[in-house]
């Protein structure tokens, strides 16, 4: 799983039914210390998280194991919304 | 699988109801030398390890395993507590 931050949203009319009802958003994964590292990943919300919440993103095959996305073409499920990240030292 | 050392852990109150009671830990992979590389990933622990351990971890939909059969929507587990390594020609 990798910590990531929600910058947007995607709307899709024409897409897999299977997707049909699924709140898609855009990720940027996000190092420990808050800071942005590279790339976007497009992830499935489960768990209702908001516009530049730090999130919990699952990705693979694991992702379809996440609440509701059974059988659905899915490879990111944001599965938890962050509270407090805590570092050692 | 590959090693890693605990650098920290994630609180998360709002999170899949099959990750409930699941402890969220920071990891840092490490080279066989403990040197770092590559991005810090946040995984579940299936030991109970403990702050700055090192562990190895399984990556995958075979991370979901150790929690059978529960079905845990977790693509890295912490699966090992590292207790030696011996590499082959050093020292």
């Amino acid at each position: 799983m990798i910590l990531a931050r929600v910058v947007g949203t995607i709307v899709a009319t024409r897409k897999d039914p299977r997707l049909e009802g699924f709140k898609l958003l855009i990720v940027k994964p996000v190092a420990p210390d808050g800071k942005d590292e590279s790339g976007y990943v497009i992830a499935v919300d489960t768990v209702s998280a908001g516009s530049k919440e730090t999130v919990i993103v699952v990705s693979g095959s694991s992702a379809r194991m996440a609440e509701g996305c059974k059988d659905k073409p899915v490879d990111a499920t944001i599965v938890g919304i962050v509270d407090t990240v805590t570092l050692n030292k | 699988m590959f090693l890693g050392r605990v650098v920290g852990t994630v609180v998360s109150t709002m999170k899949d109801a099959a990750l409930k009671g699941q402890r969220l830990l920071i990891v840092q992979p490490l080279k066989p030398d403990l040197t770092e590389t590559g991005k810090c990933i946040v995984m579940l622990d299936a030991v109970g390890v403990g702050p700055g351990e090192l562990i190895y971890w399984c990556r995958g939909k075979e991370s979901s395993f150790p929690f059978l059969p529960a079905e845990v929507p977790t693509d890295n587990t912490i699966v090992g507590v590292v207790d030696n390594i011996h590499l082959e020609g050093s020292r």
